[in-house]
């Protein structure tokens, strides 16, 4: 950067707290819920018992008796529905079955909306659901993705229970690489069923006049979802305004164009009202769209000094009983990552998508990448076990090394940049890696009844979603270029409009500094709007750690194109040559001759005048840009990870956790840190405590917090984090930091609790690691030694 | 929360509220601190026709001291009974665990009486009453009475409590100092509930454990006293290798739980491990 870097003001690195808590954490705002409209109505859905089962009958009749009830609909009420979106094929022949918004004829899976009744009141209308018959011919459930494609198993469509068979373009000779190994590990891994907990649950409003509707929806994508239901159902583009208002958390779960938000849309217009639609937490938990859920078959090939040749990785990926927003491509956007920061000769990819009578599954942070470092990460440990090798240093043996970037990796992409030495070095030394192996060699020798574990994931991950012409080559449907633009106002202040739709992440307070930094202008004098569809026309939305990389890149580039205008009339103002005036900290001044100068305040006052402006000038610095990044950026890092495991009682105790991560420059350090805290727990949530489970029926025994847990602060160590910087391929050096902590954290923990059990014969514990799992472990693992059977493996109760 | 359609009524007195409760018959229900009925009329689990809301009778809190017992009022929080000085001085094992009740949200608005009265095994105090012998007492139409904790629970969700029975109040014996105690809790998140728990109380004499009482959270449809533990620990070597020997009987006949946080064997170890750790953390070994 140039003059901006200079000033002593600067805003980019500087730990503010963000203007936006004050509102957010006090609920005093537009969360959608707090929406009340004239004459609103209140929806609640009638939902499938049922995994599988034919509708033989929907009878409201009694529902809408009720007093209070306005009116209740079932699918033949709406007639053609058209279908939800799948934005991502992912094959050529991939199968996308029709997903009408209300189940038309058949439902399958538990919780899909079968009927909507409308009252005046929210109580009202959870009491009618109670009300409406709804008769069903059960079908057969079908649950398990490695027998979904068995002869007799039920078909979740007419056309199977196969969705695809995706593989990747084979690099290199793979069958040499594995044929001509000195060792060859396999492994399987299972990747559970996850669900998003937002802290905000879905929330919707839909309100028409005229022909215009306004969809209020606690959604990470209004852009997205506005040109979603002009394209699929039918509403001219121009007359649908999509507001995202504050939103309280996504994780990739309100990356989504849901039934119930189409229906708002639907229903209001039928009712002739406003209508409101607010989930409760177990109707979330079983249809918000769910994460993970895949079967990993990975296969490494190495030779004895640890060089590796090759890897194999052949997936079952659940997409639940439809294809939603971007399901199928999930495990896809793993194929990437599978080879990590490793070289090799040869890599191959497979994923099967499968259906099954279970909620669609989609994407929840991280997206394809934790369950590709998750396996790699894994199966780094069992070779280096193979091997008799020091895991850090196997691993050490087989990254890129910092003075190869820019580097081509074997599965296609070009990392800008990177030093894994200098996070791990740092990581090692925070962590006392040493002392820590000594004492567990010492508490191993002795028996201790408490293990010591420790747990290595050296990752990376692509971020910035995405150049469009690369991920328009895989299939995604839409680019992946964000936009900005800034309005100068007469008073000198700012406002900021940003594509990128806010879901907790900090914007306001991020782009307020960024811009403070390009502008010269006061932190405290610049607006950030966001989230409206009529306010921010032109935007691609908040997920996959884009909204810095891409996002905070447009407005740079927004931020250059008023400089360029305030140029032009601030040298018409001095009567100087516009050749001859620089912008430096907020003032166009003279070159050589610095006195002479006018801030960017004043020369937007005097362009709102406009009593004086060059010949043919347009009265106005406010300026857009579209960004579209050519390559996805490449954060990395090193996380340590130690447990102590309890072995009398399986409990799992994490005792100390590094995190060191190259993220590229910082905007703000606090909002990173939260960043990084929060991803991290959540990924110790999957290896320590989360898991969607269905009942043999396909009912789903999860649907409360208390039966799927999630880590608070209480149950989480104190973590140590710091960071390294390699210099990232764009102006702001900005990486992404939105999903490091989870990519790299759920491997870490299980990496440790394996380690700490491997003298007890135990080589893998199936997540998410409970303390019944981890007992089951080694109750099997001693039972096991005392028959003889040393060589016998565990795997903790993998039923 | 978006429950049922429901009266409530918020008497001033507890005669008032005895008086509500009969009138409500059979589908009336108390509510206190609602951390345990608000959630099932949340999931839509109860359908009380009438709430009657304890929360503004002062006479149902407070703790006072009697000599040789504690009446601890209902309405008294798990918050007030953490802090209160005189559970501390001669019942702590309350305190303890009580400082284990879910989290300071719902230490600070739920109440001793509506753990127990709600009779769920899964809860902490429950056990801990009858590891203590508390006494609790109830008031209805017909006056008041008391009833032993062992009496109490009846099964799972359902205590000896009369519908139109108040409980008011619950009477501790105080401890010694000879006494020591440990509830020992295990489960998964700070805020879950025991996958098992083990309340366990001592009393040590000349390196010997001379009598103990332990009582088992989450181990049936009640909670449950571990009599042969008991048993075997009286008398025992107050040593880690004798106490353990005593708790290897802790979960003879019971019959616990399967869910998704344990299957019944792994309960039947934990309450083994967990009663050994109790004990000699009650014994001072």
């Amino acid at each position: 950067m140039t003059a901006t870097a200079e000033s002593p003001a600067a805003e980019l690195g500087r730990a503010r707290t963000r203007k936006e808590d004050a509102r957010l954490v006090t609920g005093q705002t537009t969360w959608t819920d707090n929406l009340v409209l004239p004459g609103m109505l209140h929806m609640a859905f009638v939902r499938s018992p049922y995994a599988h089962a034919r509708i033989t009958g929907v009878d409201l009749s009694a529902a809408k008796q009720m007093p209070g009830v306005v009116a209740a609909f079932s699918a033949d009420d709406f007639g053609e529905q058209g279908s939800l979106p799948c934005g991502w094929p992912v094959t050529p022949d991939i199968v996308i079955p029709h997903h009408p918004p209300m189940a038309t004829g058949e439902v399958r899976y538990v919780g899909e909306a079968v009927a909507v009744v409308v009252a005046r009141d929210r109580y009202t209308a959870a009491d009618a659901v109670g009300s409406v018959d709804v008769s069903y011919e059960p079908l057969g459930p079908v649950l398990d993705m490695k027998t979904a494609l068995d002869e007799g198993t039920p078909k979740v469509h007419e056309t199977g229970n196969l969705s695809y068979d995706f593989v990747f373009p084979t690099s290199g000779d793979i069958d040499a690489a594995f044929s001509g190994a000195d060792v060859v590990v396999e492994r399987e891994y299972r990747q559970q069923r996850l669900i998003p907990c937002a802290m905000e649950p879905r929330a919707v409003v839909a309100s028409w006049t005229g022909d215009d509707v306004t969809l209020w929806s606690a959604t990470q994508i209004p852009h997205v979802l506005r040109f979603a239901i002009a394209a699929f159902f039918g509403i001219p583009e121009q007359s649908i305004r999509v507001i995202a208002p504050d939103v309280g958390g996504g994780f990739g779960s309100k990356l989504q164009v849901t039934a119930e938000e189409v229906l708002a849309v639907l229903v209001s217009r039928m009712v002739g009202k406003p209508v409101k639609w607010n989930e409760s937490r177990s109707e979330g938990n079983m249809t918000v769209h769910h994460g993970r859920d895949q079967w990993q078959r990975i296969a490494i090939a190495a030779d004895r000094d640890g060089r590796i040749r090759g890897l194999k990785v052949d997936l079952l990926a659940d997409m639940g009983a439809y294809l939603m927003l971007v399901t199928p491509g999930v495990p896809i956007l793993g194929a990437f990552m599978y080879n990590s920061i490793y070289k090799m000769d040869a890599y191959a990819f497979r994923c099967k998508g499968i259906f099954t009578t279970k909620m669609p599954t989609d994407a929840y942070r991280g997206a394809g990448r934790p369950e590709a470092t998750f396996a790699i990460e894994r199966i780094m440990d069992e070779l280096a076990v193979e091997l008799g090798m020091e895991p850090l240093e196997l691993r050490e043996r087989n990254w890129i090394k910092h003075e190869e970037f820019p580097y081509a990796t074997i599965s296609g992409l070009t990392y800008d940049s990177g030093n894994y030495e200098a996070a791990t070095a740092r990581a090692k030394e925070l962590f006392g890696y040493d002392a820590l192996r000594a004492e567990q060699a010492e508490r191993n020798a002795r028996n201790d009844t408490v293990r010591l574990g420790i747990g290595i994931s050296t990752f990376t991950e692509m971020c910035g979603l995405a150049p469009s012409r690369v991920v328009g080559s895989l299939g995604y449907a839409v680019g992946g270029w964000e936009h900005a633009s800034i309005r100068m106002l007469p008073t000198g202040k700012v406002e900021v409009v940003t594509g990128s739709s806010a879901h907790g992440q900090g914007h306001e307070t991020a782009w307020s500094q960024i811009v403070a930094d390009q502008l010269g202008v006061p932190f405290e004098d610049i607006k950030v709007l966001h989230g409206d569809t009529q306010v921010s026309p032109k935007g691609l939305d908040t997920y996959g750690s884009r909204s810095l990389v891409v996002g905070g890149m447009a407005l740079v580039g927004a931020c250059d194109k008023v400089i360029e205008k305030g140029k032009r009339v601030a040298a018409h103002m001095m009567e100087a040559s516009e050749n001859d005036v620089e912008f430096v900290a907020g003032r166009f001044q003279v070159r050589g001759d610095p006195e002479q100068g006018r801030s960017i305040q004043e020369v937007s006052l005097a362009t709102f005048a406009a009593h004086n402006l060059p010949d043919g000038m347009e009265p106005s610095l406010d300026s857009e840009a579209t960004y579209d990044p050519h390559n996805f950026s490449f954060p990395h890092g090193t996380h340590l990870c130690a447990t102590e495991v309890d072995t009398e009682t399986g409990m799992v105790t994490i005792r100390s956790y590094v995190a060191v991560d190259d993220i590229g420059k910082v905007v703000n350090p606090l909002i990173v840190e939260g960043q990084v805290h929060g991803g991290i727990a959540q990924g110790i949530g999957q290896a320590l405590y989360e898991e969607a489970v269905y009942d043999e029926a396909g009912n789903l025994l999860t649907t409360t917090l208390a039966d799927y847990l999630l880590p608070s602060a209480a149950d989480l160590p104190s973590y140590v984090t710091d960071r390294t910087e390699s210099p990232a391929d764009n102006r702001l050096g900005v990486k992404g930091v939105g999903e490091a902590g989870t990519i790299a954290s759920t491997p870490a923990v299980v990496n440790s609790i394996v380690d700490a059990l491997r003298p007890l014969g135990i080589r893998d514990i199936t997540m998410p690691c409970t303390p019944e799992r981890v007992w089951r472990a080694i109750d099997t693992a001693r039972a096991s030694a005392a028959s003889g059977n040393g060589g016998a493996s565990s795997n903790g109760g993998a039923a | 929360m978006i429950p049922a359609k429901f009266d409530y009524v918020k008497p001033g007195s507890l005669d008032e509220a005895v008086r509500a409760l009969a009138d409500g018959g059979e589908d009336a229900k108390i509510i206190a601190g609602g951390q345990s009925l608000l959630p099932l009329l949340r999931l839509r689990l109860s359908y009380p026709d009438l709430l009657v809301d304890v929360g503004g009778i002062d006479e149902l809190r407070g703790v006072i001291d009697h000599g040789d017992s504690l009446v601890i009022g209902a309405r008294t929080t798990h918050y007030q009974v953490v802090h209160d000085p005189l559970i501390g001085e001669h019942c702590g094992l309350l305190a303890q665990a009580a400082g284990t009740v879910a989290d300071p949200a719902v230490r600070h608005r739920g109440t001793l009486g509506g753990s127990l009265a709600h009779g769920d095994p899964a809860g902490d105090l429950p056990a801990v009453a009858v590891a203590l012998g508390a006494t609790l007492i109830a008031r209805g139409p017909g006056g008041e009475r008391e009833i032993a904790a062992g009496d109490f629970f009846v099964d799972y969700l359902t205590t000896a409590l009369e519908p139109s029975e108040i409980l008011t109040g619950v009477r501790v014996p105080k401890l010694g100092g000879d006494w020591g105690y440990r509830y020992e809790k295990f489960h998964r998140t700070a805020q879950a509930w025991a996958i098992v728990g083990v309340a366990a109380l001592a009393r040590r004499s000349n390196g010997h454990v001379a009598e103990a009482r332990v009582g088992l959270t989450n181990m049936g449809s009640v909670p449950v006293r571990a009599s042969a533990v008991e048993a075997a620990a009286a008398g025992a070597e107050a040593t880690r290798d004798a106490l353990n020997a005593a708790a290897a009987s802790a979960a003879d006949g019971t019959e616990p739980p399967a869910d998704l946080h344990g299957a019944p064997d792994y309960r039947r170890h934990l309450a083994r491990v967990l009663t050994g750790r109790a004990l000699a953390a009650a014994a001072g070994v």
